[in-house]
């Protein structure tokens, strides 16, 4: 390669150049979502650290199974049996979508589209 | 700089390599994800092969100068549907029409002047041989196990195929946002979005609560009755054996699942 120190040298400079942001926020987490939990019940259905992760995944399965195989009772593995129901399970404890799921589909940019048909519970308020 | 033939093939295998390893990888690491015991169906519902509904025209005649069609009106608010005014997007349900357009097969002079000025309550038939399921491209209407013409909102595209294929015209298409003809919201079930098409789902909804369809219950004449008719000592069965019950357009072979009661 010819000019082999200039192009290695512009070349680092370019990374830390685009990678700027990162340095800049080394070690500090600032923007970080922060969803409203519900304040009277302290236990979802399952682990917070699994709901945080699969919580998509784990609706998906209960559309297909409720809909689909008529099977409307989730039984979590703690024994605990559900309703299979977004809006009379889920959002009777969420009961605000903007304070909970929003905040954090915001910081990630997803827009699941959701709420196109299922009623938020504010939504349903302001609609009386 | 032309590739040799030797290093290309080493790429393409290290290529198929990284994408097995990927996918392994990620199989992997997603594993357990789905965490339920079980899922069950819920106790107090109510369990049928094939749901059907006996419509008694007399009685619907008789009561409906007093009873303001309650069971439209049940329905559509239970269901969140629009009211659209406009004919050619309006979305129903449950619905009204005479004789000739209920039966347009039966051309008798005397039964269209006997059944004159007759309401027929007209919804989702459930055939047995649904023509919309058969054309529904990404099955989001299908057929259930116990006889219920579903739909699966989340996966329609709006194709319109199954409107096409409906003998009945028991399907509206949303082509526009429903949410401003909706005057009194239900919180507790979804309503449509632009692009859907929609149906009587026979009120799946209760009965996986252990309730009748709500037209049933809020017919003041217990004129809708609905039962099982897989079921031998069911009430719509002993009905349809004792009185004559005819279906709508019964020469297509779809075998609809509500009867009226004629006589």
């Amino acid at each position: 390669m010819y000019n082999t120190g200039k192009v290695m040298f512009f070349i680092i400079v370019l990374i830390i150049f685009f990678t700027i942001p990162v340095w800049l926020n080394w070690g500090r987490l600032e923007a970080v979502p922060q969803p409203e939990l519900p304040k009277e019940e302290k236990k979802c259905i399952e682990s917070k650290e699994y709901m945080r992760a699969y919580h998509m995944k784990l609706l998906d399965d209960w559309r297909k199974k409720a809909i689909r195989e008529n099977q409307r009772i989730y039984e979590a593995s703690d024994n605990e049996k559900y309703t299979i129901s977004l809006q009379r399970t889920c959002m009777k404890c969420h009961n605000n979508k903007e304070k909970f799921c929003d905040r954090c589909h915001n910081f990630v940019i997803t827009h699941p589209d959701c709420w196109g048909c299922h009623i938020a519970p504010e939504v349903a308020q302001k609609w009386q | 700089m032309a590739i040799k033939r030797r290093s290309f093939l080493k790429l393409t295998g290290l290529t198929l390599l990284g994408s097995t390893l990927s996918t392994i990888i990620g199989n992997l690491l997603t594993r357990g994800e789905v965490k339920a015991k079980g899922y069950t169906q819920s106790p107090e519902a109510l369990v049928g092969k094939r749901w059907v509904m006996v419509i008694d025209v007399k009685k619907c005649k008789e009561g409906r100068s007093t009873c303001g069609a309650k069971c439209i009106e049940a329905c559509h608010t239970l269901h969140n549907v629009p009211l659209i005014s406009d004919i050619k997007k309006e979305i129903k349900w449950i619905w009204e029409d005479t004789f000739e357009h209920a039966f347009p097969e039966q051309t008798e002079k005397y039964l269209e002047e006997l059944f004159h000025g007759t309401p027929f309550l007209l919804l989702c038939n459930h055939c047995d041989n649904p023509p919309c399921v058969r054309v529904c491209p990404t099955k989001a209407t299908f057929k259930n196990e116990e006889g219920i013409v579903m739909m699966d909102f989340h996966r329609c595209i709006g194709c319109r195929f199954c409107m096409a294929a409906c003998p009945f015209g028991a399907r509206s298409f949303n082509w526009f946002d429903p949410r401003p003809y909706i005057k009194k919201v239900n919180p507790e079930y979804p309503t449509r979005m632009k692009g859907v098409v929609e149906k009587c789902l026979f009120c799946y909804e209760r009965l996986a609560q252990g309730k009748l369809p709500v037209c049933v219950e809020a017919c003041p004449e217990k004129a809708l009755i609905f039962g099982d008719l897989a079921d031998e000592n069911s009430e719509v069965n002993k009905i349809l054996r004792e009185r004559v019950a005819l279906r709508r357009k019964a020469e297509l072979g779809t075998k609809p699942s509500v009867f009226y009661l004629m006589s």
